[in-house]
């Protein structure tokens, strides 16, 4: 295989790969996130129903 | 059992992509003219093959939200919208760093690079009209003429190598270009696995959508006692 732009080409492919696992970390995050609120929200009308 | 599903179709996804990057690395020769770059073509043509491919679901989703009035589909439409986005952001890094070691230089406003920038715009528009509206009805009717009216952004891309001279190569398939039997095989093959993670993704972000809507009704109740 030709080193010369092998560089660029590993550059590319790490940039792409990269890119996607940012976005799966931001799902990730945003899914804790929305499963948190709605635990929240639930606690929190239990007790208003309690009350 | 879905969580499971959605593991398996990961699992395959990354098994697919090893067995196709050892094959572009170490089997696949490299390009008489391009050398060993030429090999970014297996992320970056697919990528933006997914990424309309998304597009086009959240317009045709967005048509359904229209005569529907079904929120399902508009939860569909910015989860495919997102995800595509995503993928065309892939396309158009991985083709700038192919276009500094081919032209010389990381990016030209020619009619291809210059309307997919346009259509990466386009949707990233619609994601940032969607934070502005805050009732869900009117969000998704808005959102859904927004997607319906960027869609005629992509066949602007996709044909814009063969309605104008631009410095973007000519399409391989049926086009001006020109590839050999085993890489416009594995170009597909590669595309198999982006199209799996691509629809991983949209699952994951079509369940959010629907824990926001969980919350929305949740506060609506809470609002209510």
């Amino acid at each position: 295989m030709s080193s010369a732009n092998f560089t660029f080409l590993v550059y590319g492919l790490t940039v792409a790969w990269l890119i996607l696992f940012v976005y799966v970390a931001l799902l990730a995050g945003r899914d804790r996130r929305l499963r948190r609120e709605i635990e929240q929200l639930k606690q929190m009308l239990q007790q208003y129903k309690r009350s | 059992m879905k969580d499971k599903l959605l593991y398996a179709a990961c699992l395959l996804a990354a098994w697919l992509v090893l067995a196709n990057l050892s094959v572009i690395l170490l089997v696949l020769p490299d390009e008489a003219e391009q050398g060993a770059i030429y090999r970014i073509i297996f992320f970056h043509v697919p990528a933006a093959w997914s990424a309309f491919l998304g597009f086009l679901l959240a317009a045709l989703a967005s048509v359904a939200y229209l005569v529907k009035r079904n929120l399902w589909f508009d939860a569909l439409a910015v989860s495919v919208t997102e995800v595509g986005l995503v993928f065309s952001i892939v396309n158009l890094i991985t083709g700038m760093i192919w276009g500094r070691i081919i032209w010389g230089i990381w990016w030209t406003w020619d009619a291809r690079l210059t309307s997919m920038l346009v259509c990466a715009l386009l949707y990233a528009g619609y994601l940032m009209l969607r934070r502005a509206v805050e009732e869900p009805a009117q969000r998704a009717k808005f959102s859904a003429v927004f997607s319906i009216f960027a869609f005629i952004d992509v066949p602007i891309v996709w044909f814009s190598i063969q309605w104008w001279r631009t410095q973007h190569p000519q399409p391989v398939f049926r086009g001006g270009g020109s590839m050999d039997p085993a890489m416009y095989k594995m170009m597909f093959a590669n595309w198999v696995p982006l199209l799996l993670l691509f629809a991983v993704l949209s699952a994951v972000r079509l369940r959010q959508e629907r824990a926001r809507s969980e919350i929305d009704a949740l506060r609506r109740e809470a609002h209510a006692l």
